[in-house]
């Protein structure tokens, strides 16, 4: 294999870069910014591939359209920031009750309201999290480098597939505008995940009717199963049955199939946790920060490590719960007034403190504050 | 019949949900035997819709069909034709759903003139969440949300629709089926953007509050209160007066949204090849 | 973390300063370091105030801003004014002479050179008054080999290589000129 040579690439063009290695073949997008050149660089190379592009009249119809298209069997995205994922969350719910795979970009900025729009944030933790109405399950990633924001990417995809649910992806400014040396894989090198197809006739085709992974076969329209999808509460048929029991067990099969399979989905990263005495939980942007800041108070001889989760949703509750055993503090710098801050409490319970460091100006917390925070709580 | 319900019915989800005397089986009726009519492919036929009484439509019906959010049916449809454009798409809607908020998508699906067939059924009301007025509910009717008779002024969203760039507009009365039928035919055709609106009627929340009568009574005051746009052609303003315009109100040929988009794709492959 | 360099480059929108960020960050991979450059702009398409960052460093960077520069560009005395605390002391100044009516008010290494100036006059167009500015701080820093950053300015802009050749080597030798200044 060749020595591939670096380039210097933008977060926003590798995510749109990974999309298309992950094999995305339709987007639909409304401009915003921290998140157009997504838009951009997919309306440009899309149909060079025999992919389809276009600008949707508003945020809602975006999702809308990228569903209609990833029923087709196309893989389907679509691009945005916290104003756009507000009117996204309609449809998403849609996505998550449908089981239709699809990936949306949060390219997060200040908030709320129109807030910053060149500002970063990362104000839209919980949004993704809990935007759409009802008890839904979602998985969400967060890179940290451009490299990681392609890799991830392609792994949004692969989730998405895999399990039949939207996957949001969280950059924020810094990570989508930045530009980083990067050196992209082979594509021959690159896993890709595709929906698993039924192999049956059309009359014992059940759309709804999970696997033993919880995951139900997806066909695509024009192809013969003539199947119904709905948003409604339905059954295996895929047609509507409100009955308590089938309500119950709808809901509950959406959260079992991502929980069941957990170990699939999960990717977090540590460092120096091994003789730590105090950690720092940090994410996105800010976890460049705070490795820095880790490597510096290291050299001091501090006993301080990283955890760095890239999913964020499922909340990767069984690292904390175990590194609380272990730390005695817990610091969590982030971009919000401590979104995710709660999430680590709740697993770290009386375990270890959980200390927060907070920045909404629209400015990257930085190093030194890190380093500061962390000898404070010494 | 018996052939067509077995073409094209799940008749395992029959009966349907719509009150007895509703104009909407009727609209599906003729929905279906304009498929059969022009021939559509069961297997390449998509079926899209909303929210609504109407938007209950597709579950009944063998195709790949869509049942989607409170107006977002002519988004999601714009998703399926432009991911597959050999799938021919037709979108049930109703006044509500299409007019309120679906409203931007009709005005943008219909300027992109994307081939899918809309057919709305206009009953006047909000008529699943209890009779609530629409922007198609005439000025001065009752509703449960305009208890001291409605002071907005409707749509004519065939109007709307022309102006926004539609290439096929028409309007019928689940009186008139054979008319009907052969309207949503001639949209379905029509390559490009087609918009059927049908007078459709709701004994249950609009006819009763607003005392138009049975069904039957509201379907006479249909064939009594249109007039075809060729007779009118030939009658005065006065003659016309309080008349609503049926039949074929716009046809015209402009370049079709996915075929245009499949151009580029061609030419950007061909030199991609060179 | 010693080699670390922080580049700030400032003026106002529509000065093409995050495309000379970019062509400096591409230079500096091709010439084996690590960069990551980044920016921040106001809501203007053209004018208001503007900066890009570029970070290179032989290791990881972890952090993809500025903490204290080792260099910045002024090229209006807005960005000067709004900058000038960031600079290291003893850091590196590099000040459009032709736009800032002022003597450097700060512990710094001062270039002043005339960049827009000799942009409209020696090369004919203001618009490559960045270019100007890159082969400057080519000149100043050595971070980067004049020939990489030639590359990286031609195959960003393969249609002007005459007229952006021309602008670099004027940056450039606007340096050796300025010596005392």
């Amino acid at each position: 294999m060749s020595e591939k040579k670096p380039i210097l690439m933008q977060g926003n063009e590798a995510c749109a870069k990974g999309a298309l290695a992950a094999g995305v073949r339709f987007f639909a997008g409304y401009p915003i910014t921290p998140s157009s050149e997504i838009a951009e660089i997919l309306s440009e190379e899309l149909p060079k591939v025999g992919g389809r592009f276009i600008q949707m009249e508003d945020e809602i119809a975006s999702m809308a359209a990228v569903i209609g298209a990833s029923l087709t069997g196309s893989k389907a995205m679509t691009a945005t920031s916290g104003p756009g994922m507000s009117l996204k969350s309609e449809n998403l719910g849609y996505a998550s009750m449908a089981e239709v795979p699809c990936v949306i970009v949060d390219v997060q900025r200040v908030g709320p309201s129109t807030g910053g729009p060149t500002a970063p944030s990362q104000g839209d933790i919980m949004q993704a999290r809990w935007g759409t109405h009802g008890d839904h399950p979602i998985i969400a990633l967060a890179p940290n480098s451009v490299k990681e924001t392609y890799e991830v990417t392609i792994k949004a995809f692969n989730l998405s597939e895999r399990f039949r649910t939207p996957v949001i992806l969280l950059l924020d400014e810094v990570i989508g505008h930045m530009r980083e040396k990067v050196v992209l894989p082979d594509q021959e090198s690159i896993e890709i995940i595709n929906r698993k197809k039924p192999t049956v006739p059309p009359e014992e085709y059940f759309p709804y009717e999970p696997d033993e992974d919880g995951v139900p076969k997806m066909a695509s329209y024009g192809e013969g199963y003539r199947f119904h999808v709905t948003g409604l509460t339905h059954d295996k048929t895929g047609f509507p049955n409100l009955s308590p029991g089938n309500t119950d067990y709808v809901i509950r099969r959406l959260h079992e199939k991502i929980e069941k399979n957990i170990d699939e989905i999960l990717m977090v990263e540590e460092y120096f946790m091994d003789d730590a005495e105090l950690a720092v939980f940090a994410y996105g942007s800010p976890s460049r920060s705070s490795l820095s800041a880790v490597r510096k108070a290291r050299e001091e001889g501090i006993k301080v490590g990283l955890i760095r989760p890239i999913t964020i949703w499922p909340f990767p509750a069984e690292t904390v719960k175990k590194a609380a055993q272990k730390v005695s503090k817990i610091i969590v710098p982030e971009m919000n007034l401590g979104q995710l801050l709660g999430e680590v409490e709740r697993y770290a319970k009386s375990d270890a403190e959980v200390i927060g460091l907070n920045r909404v100006d629209g400015e990257l917390i930085t190093p030194q504050e890190v380093v500061d925070k962390i000898k404070e709580v010494l | 019949m018996q052939e067509l319900l077995d073409k094209y019915f799940r008749k395992d989800k029959l009966p349907h949900i719509w009150c007895p005397g509703c104009g909407h089986g009727i609209t599906l009726g003729a929905v279906v035997r304009a498929i059969d009519k022009v021939g559509l492919d069961p297997i390449k036929t998509t079926v899209v819709s909303g929210i609504g009484c109407s938007s209950r439509a597709p579950g009944y019906m063998k195709f790949d069909t869509l049942h989607t959010t409170h107006g977002r049916a002519l988004a999601f449809a714009t998703g399926v034709k432009h991911a597959k454009p050999e799938l021919n798409v037709i979108v049930l809607t109703g006044d509500g759903d299409a007019a309120a908020i679906g409203g931007n998508h009709l005005i943008h699906a219909a300027r992109r003139n994307i081939d899918i067939t809309t057919v709305l059924f206009n009953n006047s009301i909000y008529g699943m969440t209890g009779g609530q007025y629409s922007p198609l509910t005439p000025t001065g009717k009752l509703a449960t949300t305009a208890p001291y008779g409605n002071i907005d002024q409707a749509f004519d969203i065939c109007k709307l629709a022309i102006a926004a760039g539609a290439t096929y507009v028409a309007r019928g009365t689940v009186y008139n089926t054979t008319q009907l039928i052969g309207l949503i035919s001639k949209g379905i055709q029509n390559k490009g953007f087609s918009l059927i609106e049908v007078i459709t009627h709701c004994p249950t929340v609009y006819g009763r509050r607003n005392k138009m009568g049975t069904a039957v009574d509201m379907m006479k005051w249909q064939k009594e209160n249109t007039v075809n746009v060729k007779a009118a052609e030939k009658m005065t303003e006065e003659q016309l007066k309080g008349k609503i315009l049926v039949g074929e109100l716009y046809s015209d040929t402009r370049p079709e949204y996915t075929e245009q988009y499949t151009k580029i794709i061609e030419r950007l492959q061909k030199e991609g090849q060179q | 973390m010693s080699n670390r360099v922080e580049l700030r480059f400032s003026g106002t929108g529509g000065q093409g300063l995050i495309t000379a960020g970019i062509i400096f960050a591409e230079a500096a991979i091709n010439a084996g370091k690590n960069a990551v450059q980044s920016q921040s702009y106001g809501p203007e398409a053209r004018g208001g105030a503007s900066k890009a960052e570029v970070i290179i460093s032989d290791g990881e960077i972890d952090y993809p801003k500025v903490t204290k520069a080792d260099l910045l560009l002024a090229m209006s005395e807005e960005a000067y004014n709004k900058y000038k605390g960031d600079l290291k002391k003893g850091g590196i100044l590099v000040m459009d002479s032709s736009l800032i009516n002022k003597e450097p008010d700060i512990d710094a290494k001062v270039y002043k050179i005339p960049i827009t100036k000799l942009a409209q006059e020696e090369v004919g167009k203001t618009i490559v008054a960045n270019i100007v500015a890159l082969g400057a701080i080519t000149a100043i820093t050595k971070l980067v080999p004049k020939e990489i950053i030639e590359e990286a300015v031609f195959n960003r802009f393969p249609k002007a290589k005459e007229l952006n050749k021309k602008a670099l080597n004027i940056g450039f030798e606007a340096v050796s000129r300025c010596k005392e200044c």
